[in-house]
């Protein structure tokens, strides 16, 4: 009997922790989501389900932007994250660990410092644009603050560890001999990469797009911060009715929205990618 | 894990590609690295920058009086005070009740096991946008003011399931037979957890607790959404940033990265020693 019981008396202090402070939050949020009212005379929930289609049809630049931006930084991240997780995976020898922990020092600085950083060194007058723009191989208005491409670059930038870990760790399980055999077979060193290693590391790159395009798409910080006042994310919204304009009802619907919608996407990824069980792959 | 995976490949693959591509692919990986780096070294080199005022834009030459003067901007000090002790109540919370998840999930087979999976995995990898939103929906609903106590509840709620799930790796490899050969040369069951089971699942406790406190001293967006009127140290330095960011925010950033260097390659050094 003491047994049975042993697992429910050690999860039940962290469980209800996240029951209370993580799953009775989102109902809260869905039941704010679906009501009227402001401040000041206080809420009432109504069932209101126009600040869904309210929501999408005043927001949805932004809500496409952020997915946008979310795609095109994901799949940056891919393409450069693959060959250097390959390097060091393959060819890392003694050292891959210093390689790796090379690749993570990002992490000991905080992500808002490492924004700031980039305005600073991207800025139109700053130490990168200026010596280009004073030999005369840039044209002197020309600036990357508060564009597009910034926003992007910045995602990319912060996430990109995040999607060399996962693949290198799927390349390091492929055993050497698998290459050798696929050699042995007369495969060319192109023809082994295609049809043995690269389908290898698919579930690392798997979850690699899981640890970057959710947080990427919700991200408001890099967008602030490089975007300037026309690149703003969906998750700039949420936050501004949030906190600023306490349009409490409005910014919930665009939160279970967005959620929605990564939930959404994470789906038809798996599905498309043939991965049986998501859930095995990311609590991994 | 990856002391292991070296040893296992250390013999070189034969038949390897063309050397210029292993070339390339070397120097494109060191390129990588240095554009990963690139912003933390330019963030350590402005902290040495000997400026005049506020403004820390253009280099000036070279000086150590921001090291000297590290506390002289008052908020910012308070702000990095709230950083590292917030930060520390929410590593012992989410230690605690994660390390406790994790051997209930790597000993046990139980009821429920599905449902709290997914409640972890979901809590980690929900938009930090939308959960700080929510708790922010729920303070506002049970009419809690939001500040310290808030960041501190936040934190340990994001970072417990990390640590839970690197507790649980840990426990899966252990073989239950110590435990109960603990139990039946008459430990009792605290005594067993103090003198055998804690000491084998040490590795993985402090691994998530350094994990669980860099992501509670970073967090911005969460934060930013639960804070009130609380500063922390990113919240300081977004709200700063209008007017310029002083040095001292360079020094401290530096101080930071270097203090956490520090605590993971101790930590690296004790996993390997454990071996």
């Amino acid at each position: 009997m003491r047994r049975r019981l042993a697992p429910y008396a050690l999860i039940l202090p962290g469980g209800l922790w996240l029951a209370i402070f993580f799953v009775v939050p989102m109902v809260v949020m869905l039941s704010f989501s679906l009501m009227q009212g402001d401040v000041v005379n206080g809420f009432r929930l109504t069932w209101h389900w126009q600040n869904y289609s309210e929501g999408l049809s005043t927001y949805d630049d932004q809500l496409i932007r952020s997915l946008i931006y979310g795609v095109l930084a994901t799949a940056a991240c891919i393409v450069l994250a693959y060959p250097a997780a390959y390097w060091i995976a393959f060819r890392g020898g003694a050292r891959k660990t210093t390689y790796l922990f090379l690749i993570l020092l990002p992490f000991f600085v905080s992500f808002v410092l490492r924004t700031f950083s980039w305005k600073f060194l991207l800025a139109d007058d700053g130490i990168i644009l200026s010596p280009l723009k004073d030999i005369g191989l840039l044209p002197q208005d020309f600036h990357v603050i508060a564009t597009g491409f910034a926003v992007v670059a910045g995602l990319t930038y912060n996430y990109l560890p995040f999607m060399v870990l996962p693949i290198y760790v799927a390349l390091e399980r492929v055993d050497p001999k698998m290459i050798e055999a696929a050699q042995d077979l007369y495969a060319s060193p192109t023809q082994a990469f295609v049809r043995v290693v690269f389908p290898l590391s698919l579930p690392g790159v798997f979850a690699g797009v899981l640890m970057t395009f959710v947080p990427v798409s919700a991200d408001y910080v890099n967008s602030t911060v490089l975007g300037g006042t026309n690149n703003t994310m969906i998750g700039n919204i949420i936050q501004n009715l949030y906190l600023v304009n306490t349009d409490y009802p409005q910014a919930a619907a665009l939160s279970f929205t967005l959620m929605a919608i990564l939930l959404l996407g994470i789906f038809l990824y798996a599905k498309a990618l043939g991965t049986e069980d998501v859930l095995e792959v990311a609590t991994r | 894990m990856t002391a292991t995976t070296a040893e296992r490949k250390t013999a070189a693959p034969r038949r390897q590609r063309g050397r210029w591509s292993d070339r390339l692919l070397y120097g494109y990986t060191w390129a990588i690295i240095i554009w990963l780096c690139l912003p933390i070294a330019v963030m350590i080199a402005f902290g040495f920058n000997n400026t005049k005022g506020r403004l820390n834009l253009t280099w000036q030459g070279f000086t150590f009086k921001w090291y000297a003067q590290l506390f002289s901007v008052p908020d910012l000090t308070t702000a990095l005070v709230n950083s590292l002790t917030i930060a520390l109540i929410a590593t012992l919370g989410s230690a605690v009740l994660g390390t406790l998840i994790g051997l209930a999930l790597g000993r046990y087979r139980f009821r429920g096991q599905g449902t709290l999976n997914l409640v972890q995995f979901a809590a980690i990898s929900a938009p930090e946008t939308v959960m700080g939103a929510s708790l922010l929906s729920f303070f506002v609903q049970l009419n809690v003011g939001r500040g310290y106590w808030t960041i501190v509840v936040a934190h340990i709620m994001f970072s417990l399931s990390f640590v839970a799930v690197t507790v649980r790796s840990r426990v899966l490899t252990l073989d239950p037979a110590i435990d109960e050969a603990a139990r039946d040369l008459g430990a009792g069951g605290w005594t067993a957890f103090r003198l055998v089971t804690l000491p084998m699942i040490f590795p993985a406790v402090l691994a998530g607790s350094l994990l669980a406190f860099a992501l509670s001293i970073d967090d911005f967006i969460i934060t930013s959404f639960n804070s009130g009127s609380t500063l922390t140290f990113p919240l300081w330095i977004w709200g700063a940033q209008k007017n310029g960011l002083p040095p001292q925010v360079n020094v401290m950033g530096t101080l930071i990265f270097v203090a956490g260097i520090l605590l993971a390659v101790g930590n690296a050094v004790i996993a390997r020693r454990r071996r």
